[in-house]
């Protein structure tokens, strides 16, 4: 009945989510974690240090899909269960790796309903579809946001396998936004921005409110397009899915797409000029006004209360 | 090089969508269909390459009933060259549409095969990855930009630090992010022409390939609705509310 789950990572560090996918795949029977990196000793490390993991696989190699799906491959005849996160790396290997074993995966994984029956959102999440997945394997992947975090404080052995695999494509180059805001998948406040906050300039103003607040920043994909804000910002049914304990959307409309990537928030906030807008409709409180007054007047009254953040 | 490019008809992407109250799935009857947005980024990529001169032919393929003519249709009037559909009346999953373009593929033999990173019915993001596995290549998913060098692609995706640039040689399979491009909307006489190309309907179980679904979907639900909140009037009242969320949030 045991798990084999693909650990992600960046920069050379565990990515934050991963307790809570070793969360996830505990429901399923004992987690094994595979780390396929080219530095993997910090990640390793860290991944030993979940608890519910009974062991962490260390493969040193090149990080592309056809690396890790051949890595997965040459482990998957031991398990029930092969796994990895919904992020971009899980969805670029699970499927790959789940047509070379003849399996239909199941993916983006919200609520485990027993051993081999699960819930994945469709139609950008207006529609939840439960499954029964009767094959004698499963390939899966979760949405990290979906599930509570396993606790830390375990010491699991670091395994290192003598694989080698190989790949066709090959890596050339990262190009990544250098920003300390935390993990939007995991954090605990999000402000979002849309299009209406008009241009990069405008968006350090809603990330001087995220430092006010200890939260993470996203925005739109119209607010990406115009240049505004980077792609790995997007919030929605085509960027990223947060479940934070408060959201507050900015200049954001409401598009069923977007609302896509925040429907686990537990209380949406919103300030728009439009108190029609889809957006406000649904939200828990909500401002109406022009962001460019309301945005530095927050920030003045938040840092006049002295307000505590979050860890 | 020779493109090949599957797309996919779906529930319109601004339609919002119903769930049947007995729970066997979405409303798709009497609702507006169209290309899936990303399949028409697909779509566009290859045309691109065409009037570059840098592909020869852009043959399009969908697997799905007879009315996913329309959206070959759509794509032959974008500049594609010729259609083929794959068709049936069941609902196949994602495994089962990969071994059939697969088949597709290996009578085909593309240099390119270019598909949408997902379709905005099921979400699944799979079949481009599948496909890939499927016919032994390489797969360079998620793209913002595609570009030819001899023998190879350059390909910048969209991951979640970011973008990455990784080099595929061909043959290959790409899947389209939204940023790839902006997808033109043919002309009239676009549209007339892509009548007089050629179109082949073949039946999907002359292919060899097993259509039988895997899973079971037990029930198709609609999500959790939200309670109706208020509107305040300050920017002091926002700001305690604010505040007493984050309050509540070091409780716990
Ligand atoms: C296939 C597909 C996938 C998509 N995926 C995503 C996705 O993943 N994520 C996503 O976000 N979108 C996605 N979209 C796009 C989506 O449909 C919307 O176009 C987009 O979310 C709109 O962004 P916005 O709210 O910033 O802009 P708009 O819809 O233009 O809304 C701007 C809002 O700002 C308000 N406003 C204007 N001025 C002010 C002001 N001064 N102060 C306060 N408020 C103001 C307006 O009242 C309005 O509500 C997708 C679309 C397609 C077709």
């Amino acid at each position: 009945m045991s798990v084999l789950l693909l650990a992600d990572h960046d920069k050379g560090e565990l990515s934050p989510a991963t307790a809570r996918l070793v969360a996830a795949a505990n429901q399923l029977g004992p987690v094994d974690v595979l780390v396929v990196a080219e530095n993997p000793g910090n990640i390793a490390a860290s991944a030993a240090q979940i608890a519910g993991v009974r062991i962490v696989q260390v493969v040193k190699a090149a990080e592309t899909a056809e690396s890790i799906t051949n890595s997965l491959e040459s482990l998957a005849q031991r398990y029930q269960s092969v796994s990895a996160s919904a992020s971009s790396v899980g969805k670029d290997v699970i499927p790959r790796l789940a047509a070379k074993l003849d399996i239909q995966p199941v993916t983006d994984i919200v609520a485990i309903e027993g051993a081999n029956r699960f819930t994945r959102p469709i139609y950008a999440g207006n529609a939840l579809e439960t499954v029964t997945d009767p094959q004698p394997k499963h390939l899966l992947t979760f949405r990290a946001s979906a599930f509570r975090p396993a606790a830390s404080g375990n010491a699991a052995p670091v395994e290192n396998l003598d694989l080698s695999v190989t790949s066709a494509a090959r890596f050339l180059a990262a190009h990544r936004t250098e920003s300390d805001t935390p993990d939007l998948a995991t954090a605990q406040i999000v402000i979002g921005g849309g299009v209406s906050v008009a241009s990069a300039e405008g968006f350090q103003l809603i990330e001087k409110l995220g430092k006010t607040l200890g939260a993470a920043v996203g925005a739109t994909r119209a607010a990406v397009d115009a240049g505004y804000a980077p792609n790995d910002w997007q919030i929605g049914q085509t960027g990223k899915i947060i479940a934070p304990d408060l959201y507050i959307a900015i200049g954001i409309s409401g598009a069923l797409q977007h609302l896509a990537g925040i429907q686990g928030a537990k209380k949406i906030f919103a300030i728009n000029t439009d108190p029609e807008a889809p957006l406000v409709k649904i939200a828990d409180v909500a401002l109406i006004g022009d962001l460019f007054e309301i945005v530095p007047q927050l920030i003045a009254e938040l840092e006049k209360s002295g307000i505590r953040k979050p860890q | 090089m020779k493109i090949l490019v599957a797309v996919k008809r779906v529930v319109d992407h601004n339609v919002r969508i119903r769930v049947r109250p007995d729970g066997t799935g979405v409303e798709t009857t009497g609702v507006r269909m169209s290309m899936n947005p990303f399949c028409k980024h697909a779509v566009e990529a290859a045309v691109q390459l065409a009037e570059k001169g840098q592909a020869s032919e852009v043959v399009i393929v969908s697997v799905g009933p007879k009315q996913s003519n329309d959206v070959i249709l759509t794509a032959l009037a974008m500049g594609a060259h010729r259609g083929i559909l794959v068709e049936t009346d069941a609902a196949l999953e994602t495994l089962t549409i990969a071994k059939l373009l697969a088949k597709v593929a290996d009578e085909e033999q593309p240099d390119l095969i270019l598909l949408g990173k997902q379709a905005v019915d099921d979400d699944s993001n799979h079949v481009g990855q599948m496909l890939a596995a499927l016919t032994n290549r390489p797969q360079a998913t998620f793209a913002s930009e595609i570009v030819v060098k001899g023998s190879e692609l350059e390909v910048t995706r969209e991951v979640d630090y970011g973008r990455e640039t990784i080099a595929v040689p061909l043959p290959a399979v790409v899947t389209a992010d939204l940023r790839l491009n902006t997808p033109r909307n043919a002309a009239l006489p676009m549209v007339m022409k892509a009548r007089s190309k050629p179109l082949a309907v073949r039946p999907a179980d002359t292919f060899g390939v097993d259509l039988t679904p895997r899973l079971t979907i037990e029930k198709i639900s609609p999500p959790a609705e939200r309670v109706p909140g208020k509107t305040v009037g300050s920017v002091a009242d926002l700001a305690s509310a604010i505040a007493s969320e984050v309050n509540e949030m070091e409780a716990l």
